[in-house]
């Protein structure tokens, strides 16, 4: 081995902003357009199956327009909640990104991949608690937007229906 | 001894006599996948919690560690380890049906290197004859601690690492057969102010250009006095970074191989890891496993393993705050090299 090395090295001398700015040029690309199109296309795709349902609860099962709703958002929770304990979901949540956020099936999916994790601490300390971890962010900011809504409506004398 | 500002040379050269790597389900499938003692097939373990089979994983790497070289427990003077769960349960856990004295180390991902530092350094002092080193993380205690439920359909970014299912244990002692643990460098704490955990990488590097640099010079030497410069878990974001970083600095990295066990352990391209492995068992399995390997072989004489890790918490990143990172090196040196 030789022991040639005339001088010390130098030590690192970046302030926090050049190192901030130049690693920033080393992280890959994503390319929006694709994952805007995969998520509009697999969103949609998840929509249409929605009102295919929809029309089979009309259809076959002879619901209302308006009753066919429940059965129909109930099918898709199951659905979700299906593929998420087989342990696909998140496999399809991370090809689809935004376009298996889809309110109902994302939904199912943050609730059940919570109620899975922690299982294991018990249904009371563990699924009971945990359950909402990330659907409870959903709900608070989901009742609070549809109270300022419902202000709204009442400030500038909307009817709601 | 101390030599320069942080490295410590050991002049008795503790010996790793023995070493075992194990793994899970996907490092199984990667290209290092014969250089393991033993691999998982599921994640589960056939246990009943993440937790459970990150204990299993990291018991199974211990006992094969003894089985190798037939070295019972009660010759064993001490055990450092470390993981990535909170409180280090799964280490004190493991180690209580063992009756070995215990110190339980925390450095992130750099753990592995911490571990063998500390126990290196008290086996060259005489404090320990024969002792232990191990680390090991989970991909799935890793997911549910620091991110989101296993299962739970987000999409990370390309940026985004996976945690490796592994376990390594080093058995070091100053007699016996092996290569040895010529000096270890530790490490500074540093943050150049990078906040997002999902690329760790990147927030890591500068942590091993400091490490490498404070090595180099306190060691007085050059990187091609290594055959190989190994980094723990900077995957394809952090390595070129550290790569571009060094040059910068005209050290002449291109005049050794340098590497990353993030990038060795999985196969990037049909493998869904974004930017590579992570994790306390990252550098620990491939480090124990395939390294130790080609070392016994002489295809490799010198190695610098430069383990790196991101010292965060999942409550540090909801506040806002920034990334404090550390590298610890550790140079190994095979049989029938002079030091």
């Amino acid at each position: 081995m030789s022991k040639v090395k005339k001088q010390p090295y130098k030590k690192m001398n970046m302030s926090p902003q050049e190192y901030q700015s130049f690693a920033k040029t080393k992280v890959p690309k994503t390319n929006l357009f694709i994952n805007c199109l995969k998520a509009f296309l697999i969103g949609g795709t998840i929509c249409c199956f929605g009102q295919a349902i929809t029309d089979m609860y009309i259809h076959v099962f002879n619901f209302s327009k308006e009753d066919a709703g429940d059965p129909t958002v109930a099918t898709l929770i199951f659905i979700a909640v299906l593929l998420t304990s087989l342990g696909v979901y998140d496999k399809f949540g991370q090809f689809a990104g935004a376009g298996s956020a889809v309110p109902v099936t994302g939904f199912a999916n943050s609730m059940c991949s919570a109620a899975l994790e922690y299982r294991s601490e018990g249904l009371v300390l563990g699924v009971g608690s945990n359950m909402f971890k990330l659907a409870g962010s959903v709900i608070v900011f989901g009742t609070v937007a549809a109270f300022l809504v419902g202000i709204a409506y009442m400030v500038l004398g909307i009817e709601g229906h | 001894m101390k030599q320069g500002t942080q490295t410590w040379v050991f002049k008795n050269k503790p010996k790793i006599i023995s070493s075992s790597a194990v793994v899970g389900p996907d490092e199984a499938n990667g290209p290092l996948k014969d250089s393991f003692d033993k691999t998982f097939p599921t994640l589960e373990m056939e246990e009943k919690s993440w937790e459970k089979a990150e204990q299993a994983l990291l018991k199974e790497a211990i006992d094969l560690a003894l089985k190798k070289k037939s070295i019972s427990k009660g010759e064993i003077d001490l055990y450092i380890g470390g993981d990535l769960i909170n409180q280090l349960t799964i280490n004190s856990f493991v180690i209580r049906d063992y009756s070995i004295p215990y110190f339980g180390v925390f450095g992130a991902c750099s753990t592995s290197m911490e571990a063998l530092t500390l126990m290196a350094a008290l086996v060259d002092g005489g404090y320990v004859e024969k002792g232990i080193a191990a680390t090991c993380s989970h991909n799935c205690t890793v997911e549910k601690q620091f991110r989101y439920p296993t299962e739970y359909g987000s999409q990370k970014p390309p940026t985004a690492q996976y945690t490796v299912t592994g376990a390594g244990a080093a058995v070091v002692a100053i007699n016996g057969e092996g290569p040895y643990i010529e000096c270890a460098t530790v490490g500074k704490v540093n943050d150049l102010g990078l906040t997002d955990p999902f690329n760790m990488g990147g927030a890591m590097a500068p942590a091993a250009v400091d490490t490498i640099i404070a090595h180099l010079n306190d060691m007085n030497r050059k990187p091609s006095d290594y055959d190989l410069i190994l980094t723990g878990d900077l995957a394809s974001v952090g390595h070129p970074i550290v790569k571009d970083l060094l040059q910068k600095e005209n050290v002449p990295i291109e005049s050794t191989t340098f590497k990353d066990c993030g990038l060795m352990i999985y196969d990037l391209e049909n493998q869904p890891v974004n930017a590579g492995g992570s994790g306390a068992g990252c550098s620990a399995v491939v480090t124990y496993g395939h390294i130790m390997q080609e070392l016994k072989k002489g295809n490799l004489k010198r190695v610098l393993v430069v383990a790196t890790g991101a010292l965060l918490s999942p409550l540090t990143y909801q506040q806002g705050d920034t990334i404090p990172c550390i590298a610890h090196a550790v140079s190994i040196v095979g049989r029938g090299v002079k030091g």
